[in-house]
């Protein structure tokens, strides 16, 4: 397992909250959650290798990420961070020649198990990408609603649903009044919060971002990062980024990548101020990287 | 002028363009302006002659009769040798079922290779063959066909069908070709975005990529039909030809490329001036499907 720090403290209104371990199965850490109202879920990698053809790209991680937590990523390019989050919603085998080994657990359920529907761990694990990526042929309403269409979700439901994933976006007074609009109208910013509407809608169990920002200005990156502290009351979020200070920012938590390998994990501040491993020191005080 | 001047900081002066340049420069345009200049002279021709000779054969019964009528001889008034109503209504005919047999399936071939054979052997054999097929000339198809269906006998002699085939089978390379460049525009995002929302992978295809790229599919497609619609050597012995307004593709059929190939052959100036006339109009309909095809790709969403 990973060098987990013992305890962390996930939220301030609730101090006396028992805060979870690795050690505590995976169903008990969710109905705990519950038992707090929220319903985010746990997340491990166990002993995850991602592969590309011949070449080994990420070498046997294990990481836990908590519920209701905003987890980062970070490390330099090529470190495997980004390999790491798509083989948790499965979108790393759509590379031709890329597959990967070893688990990733889902509230204790194997997303890689040979009977687990495809569709159903995507769908149950949201993903928002690096460019904002709206449907460029479906208008605003029908963007959100994508997903939920597949769900079979329709009608009443559906437009409630779509107001509720828009307003949990931040989106929803710049445009309740052109829903039908297309979503490739509407700026940056806006079709990144579009996207991430669209993700919200299905009610995923978790929420994956590649590097959402990096293609938006620092006012819509701002709102973005709002937009994620609010979410994690809902959601457990798993975030890629470049950005240490968006990290820092933004993260519960910090696991730092470099070259496939997990070099260190933990609470943000103290990846931030006092890191255990030189490398982390040297990384996020911008000797390399 | 020309000599190096030097400036308050000592740097050497820009020099001016030597005269030498500027000669070459000046040829070289000339040059190629006059090559341009060579090459719109046939385009501008055909399109005069054209005019000039077909617009003068689009009397009041050119589109309303069919071409069965008789050579006038001097002084009579009643006789007429009769418009190309048949050869429309046949080229219609037989470039629309073309259409409807190569379209969905040369778009189905380029779904195939760019979103699940891609690279593997298999698909890049295909695409090796539909780029040699691009290359068969256009009798060859005719031929074929007509081995196949005409001479066995499949469903009788010649047959519009029949033509319809030859000239799908000319399409089919054509429509795969451009709609796996069209397809192959699609941002591979998109897809991803689609399948992270749990889309299986023909629903991302039939929802997201199609619609994503059906102005360039359209494109393409409509390109295709054009140049269908010009074939002379794939209907010549599959549809055959006859004067007669035939509405069913299960007989021989007239088309226009046909009418003008047995006008042109007859001595008399009034059909020689009919087939002017049909060419005329068969130009006019692939200048508008040239047109839609580029009014679908200006609202391309693609870039």
């Amino acid at each position: 397992m990973t060098p987990e720090p013992t305890t962390t403290l996930t939220d301030v209104d609730l101090p006396e909250t028992p805060l979870t371990t690795p050690e505590v199965p995976a169903h008990e850490s969710a109905s705990e959650a519950a038992a707090n109202g929220k319903n985010g879920r746990r997340l491990s990698l166990q002993d995850l290798k991602a592969f590309y053809g011949d070449n080994e790209a990420v070498h046997g991680i294990n990481l836990e990420y908590n519920p209701n937590e905003v987890t980062a990523m970070i490390g330099p390019s090529g470190c495997g961070k980004s390999t790491v989050l798509r083989c948790i919603n499965r979108m790393h085998e759509e590379i031709p020649g890329a597959y990967s080994t070893g688990k990733v657990l889902l509230d204790g359920l194997d997303v890689y198990a040979s009977d687990v529907d495809l569709t159903a761990v995507r769908r149950a694990i949201g993903m928002v990408f690096q460019k904002p990526t709206p449907f460029p042929t479906l208008s605003i309403f029908d963007n959100v609603a994508a997903g939920l269409k597949l769900a079979g979700i329709k009608g009443v439901e559906a437009s409630d649903r779509v107001e509720w994933a828009l307003k949990g976006a931040g989106l929803w007074n710049e445009v309740k009044d052109r829903l039908n609009s297309p979503g490739i109208g509407l700026s940056g910013g806006q079709q990144q919060r579009l996207c991430i509407a669209r993700t919200i809608a299905v009610e995923p169990e978790l929420i994956l971002m590649d590097e959402p920002c990096s293609a938006l200005d620092p006012i819509a990156t701002l709102r973005v990062e709002e937009l994620i502290q609010e979410l994690k009351e809902q959601f457990t979020i798993v975030i890629v980024t470049h950005n240490m200070q968006q990290a820092a920012r933004v993260a519960d938590r910090t696991a730092f990548f470099l070259l496939g390998d997990l070099v260190e994990v933990g609470p943000t501040e103290s990846i931030f101020t006092n890191p255990t491993d030189s490398r982390t020191e040297e990384y996020v005080s911008g000797k390399f990287g | 002028m020309s000599a190096p001047t030097f400036n308050e900081a000592g740097l050497r002066g820009l020099p001016p363009v030597s005269p030498g340049r500027v000669r070459k420069d000046r040829i070289a345009r000339t040059f190629i302006g006059a090559l341009t200049l060579i090459a719109l002279v046939p385009l501008v021709l055909v399109v005069f002659y054209l005019l000039k000779q077909g617009l003068g054969a689009w009397n009041g019964d050119f589109f309303t009769t069919d071409p069965t009528g008789r050579t006038c001889f001097p002084g009579q008034t009643t006789c007429s040798i009769g418009g190309v109503r048949s050869a429309i209504l046949g080229t219609l005919e037989i470039v629309a079922l073309a259409s409807v047999i190569a379209i969905p399936f040369g778009t189905a071939v380029a779904v195939y290779l760019v979103e699940y054979g891609k690279q593997s052997k298999f698909a890049n054999t295909v695409r090796y063959f539909v780029d040699v097929m691009t290359g068969v000339p256009s009798v060859a198809f005719g031929l074929f066909v007509y081995i196949v269906l005409v001479a066995s006998g499949i469903g009788g002699s010649y047959a519009g069908w029949k033509g319809s085939v030859a000239l799908a089978l000319l399409m089919l390379p054509i429509v795969v070709r451009s709609s796996e460049v069209v397809l192959n525009l699609v941002p591979n995002q998109l897809r991803e975005s689609a399948l992270a929302l749990g889309a299986p992978r023909w629903k991302v295809i039939w929802s997201v990529v199609l619609p994503t790229a059906r102005s360039g599919l359209i494109t393409g497609s409509l390109l295709a039909v054009a140049r269908a619609a010009g074939e002379t050597a794939p209907l010549l012995f599959t549809a055959f030809a006859t004067n007669e307004l035939v509405f069913g593709l299960g007989q021989p059929m007239n088309s226009l490329p046909l009418q003008i190939f047995n006008d042109v052959r007859t001595p008399q100036d009034a059909i020689v001036q009919r087939a002017w006339g049909a060419a005329l109009f068969l130009v006019l309909l692939i200048l508008i499907l040239n047109l839609v095809a580029r009014l679908a790709q200006r609202r391309s969403r693609l870039a």
